[in-house]
């Protein structure tokens, strides 16, 4: 088959693999339909997070149809047309029985590797670092889908596949920081980066319960999409000063939950910046954390911080007085994508929220390396780039 | 002083399995000098046959290795065969000990029977090929020394016989080769309730007893850091076994490292240094 493989920093090459097979009882083979580009592959491609291989296959968002099942697999057949959840989780261990499936304790074959690193080891991704378990990704004409009986959810009907791909990251990601923000009625809420997880992240706002959504970003066809699309109110970061302006909009209070859906890739034109990128570059610092930073400066005295930008490592100058004085809280993680897609198909499906938007592209999977570069350089008005293998 | 990370000597969690009766490897029958000899000529063939390579360079590394391995714990079943000693004094050695506790969400009755029939722990200890329970409490182990080659095959299995020396149902279990096992050990899995519901706590001792000698103690003493991954990687997979039926696992997972013809592109050229917002 063919696959859309890593080859060293920002280097992607479509290569000949072999085709996957069923390994454990509880896999499936699915035949991938649509697969899209995120952010956070973004960050293995620029080379910040460790312990890619040349050859990994890469891609944790995909959608396709069932070509074969283990005897494990009861609950879906062949045929079936599915959204995969971008997190593995077995569906069984305590974090997974209590819905916090990218904790699982089970699915990560590497976890020695991150239990050097952060003490324990989360859940495993598809298509991501060996040190989230190495698992060859979706970017392929065919993927192997473990516990695939918790991972792997039939669309419903009314989605076109436009919709469905996206709900296995981008939605419930997004959907995830406004749940973790615990939003209640009438608050405002601020959403650092209008990518696809931070566009996601907005109408899940409203839909649970915001009054106003303010979104930050400096690309003008995403705070186009976030006012049209999202109803939020946008701030361009490269011409007002965020903090300032956050404070005005809100009547001096600040935003009552703020959304970090950038990471660590964070950019601005601060001195800060500077410094940061200087850490980076001398292996002192591994993230870029000038949203962090600003979304605690932000946000009013007892409010939430909800972080699903990807952090690898260390973070430098977070003002921990600040949050601290402020009595503020921090909600933060990967996405628990299998908790979150039934709710949030039927959310496609009745009309309530929309994902089909978040395709501005549609490349074939040999144009691979083009539409990740797009994709990095927001060439175009890029918002995600889907591909059809 | 560096802090230990053995808790058990520490006091932290209390566990006291029976030690294993010095008795196999930790029986010397060759003198320290032939040991040396034995070690560093072996030694020498492994990295020769290594570098080798082919059928004539597995021969010299599977000898090399037998020399290293013979050298190491001071035994030679080809001694010991011809009732040949050429130790000089027999003295105790050094227990080594691993500890490793994990909680699985299951009931403790569960994860006990689980583990009780013994003929379950190749399942998940890597290191085993087979234990054939002979009665209730005594047992063969057969351990994994090769990959499936001839060569390795010809060199004497590691096995031994076990039996449980003391056993509370659902809580605890004690075990210990008996005299003439290739590697001297024992063992204790004590299963306890994890508090409010969740699951059952593993806690699992293996102890060992390093070869006699300088060079069998320093040798098992470097290995014993591998040796505590293994352990706790067992546990691990016993835990994954239980909770999610299966052990999860990439072996025969398609990658571009195995190709199966010509890369469908040469490397794409970019720009992508012209963007300053992401690329250091």
């Amino acid at each position: 088959m063919k696959a859309l493989c890593y080859n060293g920093k920002y280097d992607l090459r479509v290569e000949r693999v072999p085709d996957p097979e069923i390994l454990n009882p509880r896999d499936a083979i699915i035949k991938v339909s649509k697969t899209a580009v995120c952010g956070s592959d973004l960050h293995l491609i620029n080379g910040y997070i460790p312990t890619m291989k040349e050859g990994d296959i890469i891609g944790h968002e995909f959608m396709g149809e069932v070509v074969e099942t283990g005897k494990g697999v009861t609950n879906l057949k062949k045929g079936d047309r599915v959204s995969v959840a971008a997190t593995i989780s077995c569906g069984h261990c305590n974090y997974c029985s209590t819905g916090s499936y990218s904790l699982c304790d089970n699915s990560n074959p590497n976890a020695f590797m991150p239990e050097k690193i952060m003490g324990d080891s989360p859940a495993a991704i598809f298509g991501y670092t060996h040190s989230f378990g190495g698992y060859a990704g979706g970017h392929a004409e065919y993927v192997r889908v473990p516990f695939a009986d918790v991972g792997m959810f039939k669309v419903d009907e009314r989605l076109t596949d436009e919709q469905a791909v996206f709900l296995g990251d981008a939605f419930p990601t997004g959907f995830m920081g406004a749940d973790m923000a615990g939003i209640q009625p009438g608050d405002t809420v601020a959403v650092w980066g209008c990518g696809g997880v931070g566009q996601m992240a907005i109408q899940s706002a409203f839909l649970l319960g915001a009054e106003r959504v303010i979104a930050i970003d400096r690309e003008p066809s995403r705070l186009e999409t976030a006012r049209r699309v999202g109803r939020a109110e946008t701030l361009d970061f490269s011409k007002v000063d965020v903090l300032e302006a956050l404070r005005e909009m809100t009547g001096g209070r600040g935003p009552d939950r703020c959304i970090d859906c950038v990471g660590l890739e964070a950019v601005d034109d601060s001195a800060q910046y500077y410094y940061d990128k200087a850490k980076q570059f001398l292996g002192l610092e591994i993230d870029r954390a000038i949203v962090l930073r600003q979304a605690i400066m932000a946000c009013r005295k007892g409010g939430t911080v909800s972080i699903l930008g990807v952090y690898a490592g260390f973070v430098d100058s977070v003002p921990m007085g600040a949050a601290m004085n402020k009595g503020l809280t921090f909600k933060m993680g990967q996405l628990h994508a299998q908790k979150y897609i039934p709710r949030l198909m039927e959310y496609v499906a009745n009309g309530q929220a929309d994902t089909s938007f978040l395709a501005t592209h549609s490349l074939s999977l040999e144009e691979g390396m083009k539409g990740y570069d797009m994709f990095n350089k927001r060439t175009d008005d890029v918002m995600r780039v889907v591909f059809t293998p | 002083m560096a802090k230990t990370t053995d808790l058990a000597k520490s006091g932290i969690i209390d566990m006291a399995p029976v030690d294993p009766i010095a008795s196999g490897s930790s029986r010397i029958n060759i003198g320290e000098t032939e040991r040396y000899i034995s070690v560093g000529g072996g030694a020498l063939l492994t990295t020769v046959g290594l570098k080798t390579g082919g059928f004539g360079g597995l021969m010299l590394t599977a000898l090399g290795g037998y020399l290293v391995y013979r050298g190491a714990t001071g035994y030679c079943a080809v001694s010991h065969s011809l009732n040949r000693d050429t130790s000089e004094e027999k003295t105790e050695t050094d227990v080594l000990e691993i500890s490793k506790s994990l909680t699985i969400n299951k009931p403790r009755a569960e994860v006990y029977a689980f583990w009780r029939k013994l003929e379950n722990l190749p399942k998940f200890m890597q290191h085993l090929e087979s234990v054939t329970e002979h009665d209730n409490k005594r047992s063969h182990w057969v351990a994994k020394v090769s990959t499936g080659n001839k060569i390795a095959r010809a060199l004497p299995a590691v096995e031994w016989d076990a039996e449980i020396v003391e056993e509370d149902e659902n809580s605890r279990i004690v075990w210990r080769s008996v005299p003439g096992a290739t590697v001297d050990n024992s063992g204790e899995v004590r299963f306890v309730d994890a508090p409010g519901n969740r699951g059952t706590e593993v806690h699992a001792t293996i102890k060992y007893r390093a070869p006699e000698g300088i060079v069998g103690e320093a040798v098992l003493k470097l290995l014993n850091p591998a040796l505590k991954q293994m352990v706790k990687e067992d546990i691990r997979r016993f835990k994954r076994l239980l909770e999610a039926g299966e052990i999860p696992t990439l072996e025969g997972q398609p990658s571009g490292r195995e190709k199966e013809g010509e890369a469908f592109y040469k490397k794409q050229p970019t720009q992508h240094k012209e963007y300053e917002g992401v690329v250091l």
